[in-house]
């Protein structure tokens, strides 16, 4: 077909270049550059994803502001109410500073907020025009929507890195297993939430609305997570909840990863990080984790198809 | 081969059809524009045409391929300027660039001159490492218009290009459109409301109310007119109309405060018009047809009214929208 050849109609402007600026004394054009553009293949894909994902960082890296006021929550959480209840608690967490037990359950706020947040520029992208651009690019959309949640998970999980400096602060030992443990499971978390909020932002189009449903699921599902608190003896109501929670099966295994590398009695981690059940069956981390990671698929899964059916 | 072929496209929202029908053709190279008032059918057809909307039936070719069946071979040779900003504006202009070359997976070793010389053309080469946000409406027109070519599309899709714009930068635009005509063999499909830009156009198609009314080259379409344009003012426009249809069997209309009408030889009518009607007038303007005029020839109305009435119908129809859905 004509579009694979490269078009004769190149150095037209060179040739004669008295014409081009004779009135306005502007200079000659400079000569036009060939390009074309390739069919579409797994490559041009692969470029969009890239480019897309790209675009979130050099974001990222220019909203200082976003970095800084992300953070003012997990704070509070770790240091007013960790602080204040330990008045409370001392009694019941074997020595264990509640700080350190909410920790893993502020690193996981963190990212589950700030991928919020990720995804919510899909929203904003539509309100100022430029999702248009993307969508009318000759590659598919899935590859855009991919681009987008790796691009939010990785902004998420590189702020929830910052938070990995405060495990001083909480009196959790630096390891590498524990960065690169914890690094990992931010990032599986933060692709979950992210591809959520994707998935809403498909249908909801107003950023006041999307901010709102956001909240509205995001609050509860933490609050039940059991990130504040361990999900051993729950009244039945809440422990039903709780297990229904998917951020639970991201709570747990990052608590456990924390408490591994803590010199814990078997009491301590038994009360503050007891397993989760269904049933009296103890789900195991590995499954977990993969839960996680597997509902973040399909919700992007979700999204793709729901970015797919627009026009 | 025609760079566009278009034959009984429409499309419907609802009940509402925005685009009646419109049958054309433009031939490689050429300079196109789509003239008609606010709600039109401009954007919906441009919408069509670069596949951002399926048409709800018809057909349309753009550079050889179908808008429907071949839609990522449209993409890959079309240029687009939306008639809303896309541009973002917390990247600098060399990276909104790059972002689109690398979305339409052009060579990376072109990337760099290709990004140079649309750059240049419109005057932005300087300031290619600032923020977008910083630049004035004008300039990020002008940026949206060298991002349209960075992949050096067959065809460019400008939707009002020009609006709300200085004169000078108005200008400039149309120089680059020119210079493109010249230089790359482009073909250029653009929709505008400023009568006197139409004129620019190698042939223009009015469109009003969804259908076409009109296609034809501006020279062409001013000469079926014919007439000259007389305007009055005077101390009553009901009696001068009705005594101007009952003296001289002319159809007048009022728009925009004055009595308006078309005659044959503008020069000789005019003294007869003074020696003639009772109702006393207070000005008097007799101008050449312009495209405002062939637009009124076919549409009853001047581009403005036309416009007030269609918001004012848009508005009827968002308050008849809340009543719906205040009732549900
Ligand atoms: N998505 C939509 N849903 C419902 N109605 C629509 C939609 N898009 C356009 N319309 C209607 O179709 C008509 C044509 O709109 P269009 O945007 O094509 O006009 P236009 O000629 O581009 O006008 P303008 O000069 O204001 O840009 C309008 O009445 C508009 O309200
Ligand atoms: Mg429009």
């Amino acid at each position: 077909m004509s579009d694979a050849k490269p078009r004769p109609r190149a150095m037209a402007s060179t040739t004669e270049p008295a014409t081009a600026g004779a009135g306005t004394g502007a200079p000659a054009p400079p000569p036009t550059v060939e390009v074309r553009v390739p069919p579409r293949s797994w490559r041009s894909e692969v470029r969009a994803v890239k480019i897309v994902w790209r675009r979130e960082l050099i974001r990222f890296q220019k909203d200082r502001m976003r970095i800084v006021t992300s953070l003012v929550q997990p704070l509070l959480f770790l240091f007013v109410l960790g602080s204040g209840l330990q008045q409370l608690s001392a009694a019941s967490t074997d020595g264990v500073d509640l700080k350190t037990f909410i920790y893993p359950g502020v690193l996981c706020i963190s990212v589950m907020f700030t991928g919020m947040f990720s995804a919510a520029s899909i929203v904003w992208d539509r309100e100022f025009g430029f999702l248009r651009e993307m969508m009318v690019a000759p590659v598919r959309r899935s590859s855009i929507v991919i681009g987008k949640v790796f691009g939010g998970a990785t902004v998420a999980s590189l702020q929830g890195l910052i938070l990995l400096a405060l495990a001083w602060a909480v009196h959790v030992p630096y390891s590498v297993g524990l960065v690169l443990g914890v690094f990992a499971l931010q990032l599986l978390l933060a692709f979950s939430i992210t591809a959520f909020g994707v998935m809403i932002a498909a249908r909801i189009t107003q950023i006041q609305s999307f901010m709102g449903v956001m909240q509205m699921i995001v609050t509860p599902m933490f609050f039940i997570s059991g990130a504040l608190f361990p999900s051993g003896d729950l009244p039945g109501w809440l422990a039903v909840l709780n297990r229904l929670d998917p951020v639970t099966y991201a709570v747990t295994p990052m608590r456990t990863l924390i408490f591994n590398n803590l010199n814990l009695s078997a009491e301590a981690t038994h009360t503050l990080n007891p397993p989760i059940t269904w049933f009296g069956w103890e789900v195991p981390i590995a499954l977990q984790v993969f839960m996680v990671f597997a509902l973040g698929m399909v919700m992007l899964g979700v999204a793709i198809a729901e970015f797919n059916a627009g026009d | 081969m025609a760079a566009i072929s278009v034959t009984d496209l429409r499309k419907s929202f609802g009940d509402f059809e925005a685009v009646k029908g419109v049958s054309f053709e433009v031939g490689t190279g050429e300079v196109f524009g789509f003239l008609g008032p606010n709600g039109a059918g401009k954007t919906t057809t441009i919408n069509m045409l670069c596949t951002l909307t399926k048409p709800t039936s018809g057909h349309a070719e753009v550079a050889g391929f179908d808008v429907v069946a071949a839609r990522d071979d449209v993409r890959r040779h079309i240029g687009l300027v939306f008639q809303d900003p896309t541009l973002d504006g917390y990247l600098s202009a060399e990276q909104n660039l790059r972002l689109h070359a690398e979305l339409y997976g052009v060579e990376s070793k072109v990337v760099k001159p290709r990004m140079e010389q649309v750059l240049r053309m419109v005057g932005l080469w300087e300031r290619r490492d600032s923020q977008v946000m910083t630049f004035s409406g004008g300039m990020r027109r002008r940026l949206e218009i060298a991002r349209g070519l960075m992949h050096s599309p067959r065809v460019l899709f400008l939707d009002e290009p020009t609006i709300g714009l200085d004169p000078q930068t108005r200008a400039s635009i149309w120089g680059y459109i020119r210079q493109l005509q010249q230089s790359e063999e482009i073909t250029i499909f653009m929709t505008t409301h400023y009568m006197d830009e139409a004129e620019f156009c190698g042939r223009i198609a009015i469109m009003d109310g969804g259908e076409i009314v009109a296609l034809d080259t501006p020279e062409a379409l001013k000469e079926a007119v014919g007439a000259d344009r007389i305007r009055i003012e005077t101390a009553d426009d009901e009696r001068a109309i009705a005594e101007l249809g009952e003296r001289f069997g002319l159809e007048a209309t009022v728009s925009e405060g004055a009595v308006s009408f078309a005659v044959a030889d503008g020069e000789e009518f005019v003294p007869r018009l003074f020696a003639e009607l009772q109702v006393p007038i207070s000005s008097v303007n007799l101008s050449r047809p312009t495209l405002d005029d062939v637009f009124m020839s076919h549409t009853g109305s001047t581009i403005r009214d036309a416009e007030e009435s269609s918001s004012k119908n848009r508005n009827r129809a968002v308050m008849q929208a809340m009543h719906a859905g205040g009732r549900r």
